[in-house]
């Protein structure tokens, strides 16, 4: 009940606690129309209807809509258009998408700046959208009634048409673009009744299909501007690393290369075209200094974690006294769990274009984080942040690597368009993304618990270590009593009734950059979580789910999710011999997801995943299609971390580099994926990255139901779950 | 005056001595043909031959010789399948770098009617299998030097580029060796040899 | 000088002949559609089709292309008439897109050669392409589907 309770007051959205920025932000709810407006010298040309900053109507009927979050395949310029549309009553066949520029109106409404993460875009813009397309349908009504000379409240909208029925006349959008200009946009606008949704909740195609399909989106990779140069940038091998001395001449020498210059973060070698640059790169000869990470290896730091795990952390969590409970329990169980570092690994290596001028700066890049990007640009080139423009392209995918603190892919590119005296792109190879720090960061969990006479859980401790994201940036402020909430988020809030409960947490301080990694927090606390209560429910001699289930009566949106997953899985039916099924269960995101996976382990130890049935509830939706899409490739996300990647450091260097020792499951790989989606009228949650958190757990539980094998560290390494004895397995 | 007895006794003893000097040369042959073929087997059972001449519809890889990656098959002519065909990715060179696609003209495995499947075989099973004309491409004796000997394909196994292991011997040794094996009849080692390679079943 | 055709249309381009062709598309040609992910023939973003065969262009240097036939995704159709990017449409597969030009032409080899392609002829294709967004589920059914509309249509 106060898991349940906590989860609903702390709301972690994301990265950022929604209660913290609620303070700060005029909720823009109840028709009340603010924020919604560019000052006139921005708004677009009176050729069009530009009522806000929102949407523009063409005389040609067409409907363009500014989305204010960026396009990184969850979908918003599909979600966003259907919920301004809805209020306009626009033609769905005429609505179009543009991305925003930066500007404060397109403020993110709970995280005030410009930025898309924390599985938020969709809800925190609804009301805006809604409100942005009621004004306008209310201003082409008005525009409507003036010119038939009736009154606006006999007037009515379809498909972007305004109608007065009893005179039987009609004018589409497009005729009444002009006059609705000269229309003054209404203090407040009624909106529609949720039952009279006809967009919103419907499974519409996704409107960036097209050029996804034929080659013409523009990513950030894809930006061509008049004289355009490139760069490929020479990193210091380790973190914290620093250029010594370089010498240049065969890269120089090579044709097309145009200049070798040193930046902050390294040499860039600036050419014709990427091929040369990055042949000029390779042929550079460099000394670094390798700064104080020279030896940093992660076994060494591995141990350091165990040691600082057994001292007393910082209390995230303290239910009962599970101190004391640990002597009065039937059994005990002690475990310990730990992830690696990972890299987001977009499809789209990191890059960013830059047109420097004397009194202004246009980049062109895919990011997530606009706002402060734009500060960063400017500080380094000496411009205010009014002089730097950011041309949000597509995203090929972002997973929250686009959104750093610290814009190092955009402060880079500026340094070096600082010093290429034309304009100019730096392009990342796989390497370079690969080693280019900010990942997930490494995490170790010991536990602690135990169950009573009858198998029920008595008591619960937590203790976890490692790096926080947010210390040392501007989000910092989020950080409270020592505890960052993106290191904690699906370890503090256990949902499960069990009375004595305790969660500590120890920071880490360690060079290596991290950042939020799709589901963030959730995606290393959902694993033990959910691995540990399977071992209490183990210990105790119960059902997985049937324990779950007993502990989550409290909670009815999880345990809502469980049991439709359950049901829809066929959880306790027969299954062919060496396959199994494994449970679990997590809030993430104001989003419920539960999980089953349906698993096989062959007498050698090779795992198949075969089925993978996920419920979800995300509360009021906008478009299921998307979000079956995001489910599925959620569960893809978790089972590509799972299986397969980390991130080892030796003498200070990374070991993987690219695709061949990083694997990225595979289409012969991915099991049949099923989504069932929750029809409910809460409140709405995320749902870009609530499909990932269960995805490993789930499988592992399956491969302990079918082994008697638990795995206590990702990837899933089955010769150590194995023992060394395949026989264990037969 | 020669008796007839007499000449039929020098005929027979003369018959007698080249025979048995033929048998004897013969065993000679027959001992330093197998020793030829046995001197070749370090390089036929290396990674960088049995991986395409492996077990199972597909090609491996690296020297721990692992299923290749992307779920790569045969195909009907050993040249891959739909849009995973070998050329997809392989050059007819090396390219540059480590875990860069290896690369040679025509680089293929062998066709699925005639897989040449190496692994798990004895010596002598191997040594026959590579002398049946059904499996190897009716290729007779000097046709199965030159296949040993000259493809660039072959040669590949020499250079094979970046981070990869060569094979284990010069390749001017190999070709003396392979024709030392033809010359002295293309003798393969007694059955009686265990199975040589079973590692890359 | 290095000539052959691209998407129908002959090209001459002036270039080192090792040079990826690849980069000789996206920089001196100007296709973008083709793209790079990791420049060692490990994802299959770069994938186009030299004389209808599915290549990776990360790793092919350009002097491959020589008097050859390119297709890039630009060429598949003018008009997004492909059944495979009427499939790609109806089933509303791509997420973040990068890697769906890779996807479609590698798919393009497969169902020109195998039209009525079963799942194990689609994984024997398509794994050498990844999608980090994980549209996989959606790319079988279009697949599947793109060979019923070309049953139903005639093979292209």
């Amino acid at each position: 009940m106060i898991a349940e309770r906590q989860a609903h007051d702390r709301s972690v959205v994301g990265a950022l606690p929604r209660r913290d920025f609620l303070k700060l932000s005029v909720a823009a709810s109840g028709g009340l129309l603010i924020g919604l407006y560019l000052p006139a010298s921005k708004a677009a040309a009176a050729a069009t209807f530009a009522p806000n900053a929102f949407v523009r109507i063409g005389t040609d009927d067409s409907v363009t809509v500014i989305v204010n979050h960026s396009e990184m395949g969850q979908g918003v310029f599909t979600a966003l258009l259907m919920i301004l549309a809805e209020e306009l009553d626009a033609d769905w066949t005429k609505v179009r998408f543009e991305p925003a520029p930066v500007d404060p109106v397109y403020n993110h409404p709970v995280f005030h700046m410009q930025i898309t993460g924390g599985s938020t875009s969709t809800w925190s813009s609804f009301d805006q959208f809604r409100n942005a397309g009621a004004a306008a349908r209310a201003m082409l009504v008005t525009a409507a009634a003036q010119r038939w000379n009736v009154d606006a409240a006999s007037c009515r909208t379809e498909k972007s048409i305004v109608i007065h029925s009893a005179s039987n006349r009609r004018l589409s959008y497009g005729q009444l673009a002009e006059s609705a200009t000269k229309i003054t946009p209404p203090q407040q606008v009624a909106l529609k009744d949720p039952k009279d949704f006809k967009l919103i909740g419907t499974p519409l195609k996704r409107l960036d299909t097209p050029e996804k399909t034929n080659g013409k989106g523009i990513f950030g990779i894809d930006v061509k501007l008049p004289g355009m140069l490139t760069a490929v940038v020479a990193r210091p091998p380790v973190f914290g690393g620093k250029l010594k001395s370089f010498n240049a001449d065969k890269t120089k020498a090579m044709p097309g290369v145009r200049k070798v210059v040193e930046v902050p973060s390294g040499v860039a070698v600036i050419a014709d075209g990427f091929w040369t640059a990055k042949r000029g790169r390779d042929a550079l000869q460099i000394e670094w200094d390798e700064g104080p990470m020279a030896d940093f290896d992660s076994k060494a730091q591995r141990e350091q974690y165990a040691a600082m795990a057994k001292q007393p952390g910082l209390v995230a969590r303290k239910e009962g006294d599970a101190g004391s409970a640990i002597s009065s329990a039937a059994k005990k169980i002690e475990a310990v769990y730990a992830v690696p570092y990972l890299s987001h690994a977009m499809m789209e290596p990191l890059n960013c274009a830059v047109d420097l001028r004397a009194d202004h700066c246009e980049i062109w890049t895919g990011t997530q984080l606009q706002t402060i990007d734009r500060m960063n640009a400017a500080a380094i080139a000496g411009l205010k942040p009014e002089q730097v423009q950011i041309h949000t392209t597509l995203l090929g995918g972002g997973f929250g690597r686009r959104a750093n603190p610290v814009s190092d892919f955009v402060s880079e590119a500026v340094h070096v368009a600082k010093a290429a005296g034309a304009p100019v792109r730096v392009i990342w190879t796989r390497e370079d993304d690969m080693h280019g720090g900010y990942y997930r960061p490494m995490f170790y969990h010991s536990l602690v618990g135990g169950v009573d006479a009858d198998g029920n859980p008595l008591f619960w401790s937590h203790h976890l270590v490692g790096q926080s994201i947010v210390a040392g940036t501007p989000f910092e402020m989020i950080i409270k009593d020592g505890i960052d909430p993106t290191s904690v988020e699906g370890a503090d809030d256990v949902p499960y009734a069990i009375p004595n409960l305790s969660v500590e947490y120890h920071p880490a301080k360690i060079g290596v950059p991290v950042l939020w990694w799709r589901s963030v927090g959730h995606s290393h606390n959902a694993f033990v979580k959910e691995s540990f209560i399977d071992e209490l429910a183990a210990l105790g001699g119960k059902d997985p789910f049937e324990l779950r289930r007993k502990l989550l009566t409290k909670s009815p949106r999880n345990l809502g999710v469980l049991e439709l997953a359950a049901e829809k899985a066929g959880w306790g039916k027969p299954l062919p011999a060496r396959r199994a099924r494994g449970i679990a269960v997590h809030a993430s995101f104001e989003s419920y997801t539960a999980q089953v996976a349906e698993v096989s382990v062959d007498s050698d130890g090779k795992v198949r995943v075969h089925r993978v049935v996920c419920a979800v509830d995300c509360g009021r939706y906008v478009n299921p299609g998307i979000i079956e899409a995001q489910m599925q490739g959620g569960v893809i996300f978790g089972l590509t971390a799972a299986f397969y990647n980390e991130l080892t450091f030796e003498k200070g260097r990374i070991q993987q580099s690219n695709f061949h020792d990083y694997p990225m499951l595979r289409i012969n790989e991915t099991p049949e994926i099923e989504v069932h989606i929750v029809k409910n009228n809460e409140k709405s949650g995320g749902i870009g990255e609530p499909g990932v958190p269960c995805a490993a757990p789930a499988v592992t539980n399956a491969i302990f139901a079918a082994t008697g094998k638990r795995i206590h560290r990702l990837p899933i390494r089955m010769n150590e779950a194995v023992g060394g004895s395949k026989e264990d397995l037969k | 005056m020669i008796r007839y007895r007499d000449v039929l006794r020098s005929i027979f003893s003369i018959l007698l001595c080249v025979v048995s000097c033929l048998v004897s040369a013969n065993g000679q042959r027959n001992a330093a043909s197998a020793a030829a073929f046995e001197a070749m087997l370090p390089v036929l059972h290396h990674p960088r031959c049995m991986n395409c001449h492996s077990a199972g519809d597909f090609p491996r890889q690296g020297d721990d010789s692992h299923p290749h990656a992307m779920n790569v098959r045969r195909g009907p002519e050993g040249r891959g399948v739909t849009s995973q065909k070998c050329s997809t990715c392989h050059q007819d060179h090396n390219l540059a770098g480590l875990h860069m696609p290896p690369g040679a003209p025509d680089w293929q495995m062998p066709p699925r009617n005639t897989p040449m499947i190496w692994a798990g075989l004895t010596d002598n099973q191997l040594c026959e299998l590579l002398k049946e004309p059904k499996q190897n491409g009716h290729r007779n004796i000097d046709q199965i030097v030159e296949h040993m000997t000259t493809p660039k394909l072959v040669l590949w196994g020499w250079n094979p580029g970046e981070g990869r292991t060569p094979v284990p011997m010069s390749q001017a040794d190999f070709a003396a060796k392979v024709k030392e094996w033809a010359v002295g009849g293309a003798v393969c080692p007694a059955a009686s040899s265990s199975a040589s390679h079973a590692a890359t079943q | 000088m290095i000539s052959f055709s691209v998407n129908k249309r002959p090209v001459k381009v002036d270039v080192d002949p090792s040079t990826p062709l690849l980069w000789v598309l996206r920089e001196n040609l100007e296709l973008t559609g083709t793209k790079y992910g990791c420049g060692m023939a490990q994802c299959g973003a770069c994938t186009v089709h030299i004389n209808g065969q599915a290549v990776r262009s990360c790793v092919a240097p350009v002097s491959r292309a020589a008097g050859k036939e390119i297709t890039t995704i630009e060429g598949l159709s003018p008009d997004l008439s492909h059944p495979l990017q009427r499939a790609w449409l109806e089933i509303d597969v791509p997420q973040c897109g990068y890697c769906q030009s890779g996807q479609i032409m590698s798919a393009a080899v497969l169902l020109n050669e195998i039209p009525n392609p079963t799942d194990d002829d689609i994984d024997q294709a398509l794994t050498g392409n990844i999608c980090r967004c994980g549209t996989y589920p959606r790319i079988r059914r279009a697949v599947h589907r793109a060979a019923e509309m070309m049953a139903k249509g005639g093979a292209r």
